[in-house]
């Protein structure tokens, strides 16, 4: 999908052309100053090199992009030095994060991705359409991109990278798996996310209830049906 | 997006005093969303995600309270709701996503603002982009002769067709529910039926409110004995979808004549709407189709549709006819 540093951040970009790049807010200098995912390379895995790599390994290989995103050892501290940014410490799948000159603006899907860097959690829609940018906010699934990070102090966020890791699956992540309930997998954290909250809702057990509980989650390459199989798998086992 | 400040409010008075420097924010699903369209552009978001509106209480008279700040979901699966009010919990558990509902707050929710994709254009109103009138007032409607299958039928004027989106607004309207304010003037209240404005000549007023106000409590008044109540949603696929047409009834029937009866319609209207047309056609009336039919015509008399959504009127009516079966069926 989507997921240009350009459609990623229109919403912050000024729509006046007099605003230049000098007056750009903190985050979005960063931004330009490191494009795409290879700076702090020691923990993380690149997508070309996880899919070069990817070839021999076993079935289950098939959710490390969900779960091995990235295990972050240390928040990365920005360097920049603008003023006027947020302080702000986010506790995120029970580690604290703290972070400095954090845009008011950026949603808490942007700050996990992209301050963060654990990018399990997708961006989809940006509008809360699409269900792609799932995680759990004390417990509950919320859409991370209608929600500003600097609501979210003191808040218990789980994303998908701390739902389950390779070799310690959630059944709901072994579930998607056994049930192939994904083809491009850009959905899945947000539908796995969604179907892991769902164990914990008063939802009925007929398929039409389930799928309706899901109905949030968007899915283009339409593996509904083996979303569905997933999810009645865990909840009759739970 | 426009850049903002921030403000956390611990309290109610906190609120109203900070309210002056902005908008409130408190679950955003309307109002980030629209910040990053550019149609919503405040100084300010005063955040009241911590005050101390978040219960559902009993009142003396057997009415129930809802804090401002309950969320959807929590409304809809509340038990006294469910039982009392089931016509609240289906309108909305067939509102928006399960993670919306979770974000969504009853206050909010009152406030949800048009899906009209011209008012939702990020250039409405500008020399480049098209015109809407609740967003840029004076700068024209484009949904009048472009396209406006989603758009009202009832209400509407030559300024706005613009649908008013909410589901629960509908059943709130069927019960009667009355809206608790706090703003600079003091406490207040406004019968939701005198909350949402129609677009008339000012679409860009969609409420009551003035500025400061605060949404503090909707009250519900005590469950009308022997009643039934129900929400009807039809839409272009079964779930996550905005309405076409639907219909919140609360009736009574005794000896097949309908005692009691409120009508309330969405997805046709530019506010949720009450049918009093609809409700005079069929009180006292025996609850009978050809009754029905009769209270659908009624309803739908003064229906205006545009190029796209005539179909609306046809579909309103037939949901009517079937929510007004299911809701006087007897057991």
């Amino acid at each position: 999908m989507a997921d240009s540093i350009d459609t990623r951040f229109r919403h912050l970009r000024s729509r006046t052309p007099e605003h230049s790049n000098h007056q750009l807010a903190p985050d979005q200098q960063s931004v330009e100053l490191e494009p795409l995912g290879l700076e702090s390379a020691k923990v993380r895995v690149s997508r070309r090199s996880f899919l070069g790599g990817i070839g021999a390994t076993s079935f289950l290989a098939g959710t490390a992009p969900l779960a091995a995103a990235s295990p972050v050892e240390e928040p990365i501290q920005e360097q920049t030095e603008a003023a006027g940014g947020i302080t702000l410490t986010l506790r995120v799948n029970g580690k604290e994060y703290p972070l400095k000159n954090l845009d008011p603006r950026a949603t808490l899907l942007d700050t996990l991705r992209e301050r963060i860097h654990l990018t399990g959690t997708k961006k989809g829609c940006d509008h809360g359409q699409c269900g792609a940018c799932t995680v759990h906010v004390n417990g509950r699934r919320v859409n991370s991109c209608l929600s500003f990070a600097l609501m979210h102090q003191g808040d218990e966020i789980t994303t998908i990278e701390g739902v389950g890791q390779p070799g310690n699956l959630h059944p709901m992540q072994a579930a998607f798996v056994e049930h192939d309930g994904y083809q491009c997998g850009y959905c899945t954290s947000g539908q796995i996310m969604s179907a892991v909250a769902l164990l914990k809702e008063p939802i009925g057990s007929t398929d039409d209830e389930v799928k309706q509980a899901m109905s949030g989650n968007i899915c283009r390459c339409g593996a509904y049906t083996n979303i569905l199989a997933a999810v009645k798998q865990v909840r009759s086992r739970a | 997006m426009e850049t903002f400040n921030y403000v956390k409010a611990p309290s109610v008075e906190k609120a109203l005093a900070s309210a002056h420097e902005g908008k409130f924010i408190a679950g955003g699903t309307t109002l980030v969303d629209l910040m990053k369209l550019h149609v919503e552009t405040p100084k300010t978001l005063v955040d009241i995600n911590l005050l101390p509106l978040e219960k559902i209480e009993k009142l003396p008279d057997g009415g129930l309270r809802i804090g401002a700040m309950v969320r959807n979901s929590d409304l809809a699966w509340n038990e006294e709701v469910k039982k009392s009010y089931p016509v609240l919990s289906e309108a909305l558990l067939s509102g928006a996503s399960p993670q919306l509902r979770n974000m969504a707050t009853t206050g909010g929710n009152l406030l949800q603002r048009t899906r009209c994709m011209y008012f939702r254009e990020p250039n409405a109103g500008t020399p480049e982009g098209y015109g809407c009138n609740k967003r840029t007032p004076g700068s024209g409607c484009a949904a009048m002769e472009g396209f406006n299958r989603m758009h009202a039928v009832l209400g509407t004027s030559d300024k706005c067709i613009a649908t008013h989106p909410s589901d629960m607004c509908v059943a709130m309207v069927a019960l009667e529910a009355v809206i608790h304010v706090e703003g600079p003037k003091g406490k207040r209240t406004i019968p939701i039926a005198d909350f949402h404005k129609l677009p008339g000549e000012t679409p860009h007023i969609e409420n009551a409110l003035e500025p400061g106000d605060l949404i503090t409590y909707v009250d519900l008044p005590k469950p009308q004995e022997g009643a039934k109540s129900t929400y009807l949603k039809l839409r272009d696929r079964a779930s996550y979808e905005f309405a076409l047409a639907s219909a919140a009834i609360v009736a009574r029937v005794e000896g097949g004549h309908i005692r009691y009866i409120r009508v309330a319609m969405g997805g046709v209207g530019t506010k949720p709407w009450r049918s009093r047309e609809a409700e005079a056609a069929l009180i006292g009336k025996s609850a009978n189709a050809a009754t029905f039919k009769a209270a659908a015509e009624a309803a739908l008399a003064k229906a205006k549709p545009h190029k796209d959504n005539a179909f609306k009127v046809e579909l309103a009516k037939r949901c009517l006819v079937r929510s007004l079966k299911n809701a006087t069926a007897t057991a």
